[in-house]
């Protein structure tokens, strides 16, 4: 069968020169006419110096009923190729073939006209979505009721909250019905009760057998809701697969960005390694080297997403053997609050002493329960209440957001996550346990 | 799966016809964006759809005053001075208004241009198309000023519309290119006000054609409202006319459309990105 979107060797060039050429140009333009009538567009042959590909040699395929999420960091290609796709902007090379109805929505609302009222907004915004009248015409009162603003359909829109317009924006582009529907960061806007709308009648227009191309920063909705992810960098296509595998990716490349790129960390000497440590009778301290790795045996480069596994290989130097052998990984916050320690003493399984020589030592967190952010990490290593090696700040580890819940959430508020169930039973039923619903990863507020 | 929604989205290049086929699938959208800029055109205004006639309405009263009686310029000798004046004010004001509204519509509607596709020659067209309304409004006091000095009608306000059709082509093939360019030059911002407030005194609106000399005659033809003014009095008030100069107008008007939506085609592909 044939696929529903097929990109081929998609490129897009801009000119850094293009915001002078429309500022004050057109005498420039008139005089060049005149004095040089056989030239091409001189402002335009000196831009091409400066030309910028913000998407190079794009190619992929889509086929029916694939949930698509397209991510990849600020400035990577991702709008320009929706725009290309929604047709708001010519490629400079390649093709696209779309085989069927194609929608796009790029923002929410697009069209709306503040004077106008809801009921007006409404027809007005379904026909730039591409809607025929009679098509709003008949989802009208569905349209109304998703948006929960049935009295005010007679109000001008300038008169509503940000989150009514953003809402009945929402709803009519819901309900539009095309094969093919491309959805930019629309979940970025509303408040959280109405997001988890949108992201239900976002599964639900999958499952009615659309192809759905989604842009979006939120990783949590796109682990949610797609199968399938592409990862765009500095215009190109650096991966395309399972859509989890992406947003691994996306995560660690988003890290390596700033430098840090690698999953092995050098603590020999370590700038931060308290002073007396530094000088060790055999001129080697007891902490080496450090690996990090996450699920799926991948390594991780100082960052894991939330309740992912955390795996911290130390190898370990010793030039005699340390009969009280312990550890402790102090892990701070940003305020520089402690909020998790890991110790040896903790876990009975490690043995008392270390021999002399090299060895390896693994200290693994099935599933880390830190929500977002900045951490930094301080390494200890005593014998028997005597310090021997100390790196305060040894390393920073970022914790990046998940769908830790698997509500298409990102988890909100707070300083730690944690599984956990709800159940709503009724009072006068409380005798029949069957009557019980688990409301599982409902992260209450 | 339908394959006539086949779609290719390749790059484009020179010179190319407006996709016909894409503006009748989607000219419920035209009729739409009309519907807007006549509702909107004034709300929150006191006196409303009244503004529609009250601007050649009031050009009439000063031109009859300071051009009729004080500078003693005479239109029509067969028709009274204010009728004649709102004739040609009727279509002129029209034909104004409607490059005004247009040349700025595209930049107006911005946050639309680059966030959905539709054809963008709906844009320009439907800001032309909500003035019809105000046309036909001017047209309907224009009855009544003839049914007042009781000027009869005769077959010949039958081409009427043909003489409204050569003032839509000439307003939109205008409306389109310079709404075009002022995506990229806002210099035609400064540029249409002086246009048009130039243009009423090129123009025989004031005073009939017959005060150009015949030499000058086809240079005013290259004017496409000449011809249309000049038409509309010929069709209501049986005004002399001279048709070398309406052919003419009307073949200009004709080329300015083709030519607008070639130009307007050719440019619109940078609107997003330049915008």
């Amino acid at each position: 069968m044939a696929f529903m979107i097929e990109v081929r060797g998609l490129s897009k060039s801009y000119h850094y020169g293009q915001s002078l050429k429309h500022t004050a140009t057109m005498r420039e333009l008139l005089v060049g006419a005149f004095t040089s009538p056989f030239r091409k567009q001189p402002v335009e042959a000196k831009a091409a110096q400066n030309e910028f590909w913000a998407i190079k040699d794009v190619t992929f395929d889509v086929g029916q009923g694939e949930i698509v999420g397209i991510i990849g960091a600020n400035g990577a290609g991702k709008s320009t190729l929706l725009k290309i796709l929604s047709r708001i902007t010519d490629p400079t090379a390649g093709r696209v073939t779309l085989r069927g109805r194609m929608a796009s929505l790029l923002e929410v609302g697009t069209g709306f006209h503040p004077e106008l009222t809801g009921r007006e907004n409404v027809y007005l915004n379904g026909a730039v979505l591409g809607m025929r009248n009679a098509e709003i015409k008949a989802r009208f009162d569905e349209i109304v009721a998703f948006a929960e603003v049935e009295k005010f359909l007679d109000t001008p829109v300038k008169h509503y909250s940000s989150g009514m317009s953003v809402r009945l924006g929402f709803a009519v582009a819901a309900h539009l019905q095309p094969d093919i529907l491309i959805v930019d960061e629309v979940l970025a806007v509303g408040d959280v009760a109405f997001q988890k709308k949108c992201l239900g009648k976002m599964s639900e227009v999958s499952k009615g057998g659309r192809t759905v191309l989604f842009v979006s920063h939120n990783m949590a909705a796109v682990e949610n809701l797609c199968q399938r992810g592409i990862l765009l960098k500095q215009g190109q296509l650096v991966f395309d697969g399972d859509a989890k595998e992406a947003v691994g990716q996306y995560l660690q490349m988003s890290t390596v960005s700033n430098g840090e790129n690698s999953s092995v960390i050098d603590l020999s000497d370590a700038p931060s390694r308290i002073a007396k440590y530094r000088e060790t009778p055999d001129h080697r301290p007891i902490l080496q080297k450090l690996e990090m790795f996450t699920d799926g045996d991948q390594p991780a480069l100082r960052a894991v997403q939330i309740g992912a596994r955390l795996l911290l290989r130390f190898h370990l130097h010793s030039g005699r053997s340390i009969p009280s052998f312990t550890m402790a990984i102090g892990i701070n916050n940003a305020m520089s609050q402690r909020v998790l320690t890991l110790h040896t003493v903790f876990s009975p399984s490690v043995g008392h002493e270390l021999s002399s020589g090299d060895s390896i030592l693994e200290c693994e967190v099935p599933s880390l329960p830190l929500m977002p952010g900045q951490f930094n990490v301080s390494l200890f290593i005593d014998n028997g209440g005597i310090r021997l090696d100390a790196i305060p700040d040894a390393f920073m580890l970022h914790v990046l957001d998940s769908d830790f819940y698997g509500s298409g959430r990102t988890p909100f508020s707070g300083i730690f996550v944690a599984p956990h169930n709800w159940r709503l039973t009724s009072a006068s039923d409380a005798s029949v346990p069957e009557a019980q619903a688990a409301v599982h990863g409902f992260a209450g507020r | 799966m339908d394959p006539s929604f086949e779609l290719i989205i390749e790059p484009h290049k020179g010179w190319q016809p407006v996709d016909f086929r894409e503006v009748y699938v989607q000219r419920e959208l035209l009729g739409f964006l009309m519907w807007r800029d006549i509702k909107i055109r004034y709300r929150q205004t006191l006196l409303g759809g009244v503004w529609a006639v009250l601007q050649p309405l009031m050009g009439m009263i000063v031109f009859t005053f300071f051009f009729h009686r004080l500078a003693g310029v005479n239109g029509d000798p067969q028709v009274p001075y204010p009728v004649f004046a709102f004739a040609g004010l009727s279509v002129w004001t029209f034909f104004a208004n409607a490059l005004s509204q247009a040349s700025n519509s595209l930049v107006a509607n911005q946050a639309m241009v680059k966030k959905v596709y539709f054809p963008r020659i709906f844009i320009p067209l439907g800001a032309i198309g909500a003035m019809l309304l105000d046309l036909l409004l001017s047209l309907v006091l224009l009855a009544l000023l003839m049914a007042w000095y009781h000027i009869p009608l005769t077959s010949k306000a039958l081409l009427i519309p043909v003489f409204s059709l050569g003032a839509l082509l000439a307003a939109s093939g205008l409306g389109m290119t310079l709404s075009a360019l002022n995506v990229s030059f806002r210099d035609v911002k400064y540029v249409v006000p002086f246009m048009v407030q130039m243009g009423i005194f090129v123009t025989p609106v004031i005073y009939p054609i017959r005060f150009i000399p015949q030499k000058y005659m086809l240079l005013m033809g290259l004017n496409p409202m000449a011809g249309m003014v000049t038409g509309f009095r010929y069709a209501l008030l049986g005004s002399p006319a001279s048709w070398r100069v309406m052919g003419l107008s009307l073949a200009v008007s004709v080329f300015l459309f083709v030519s607008g939506l070639y130009l307007f085609r050719r440019m619109e592909r940078h609107f997003a990105d330049v915008i």
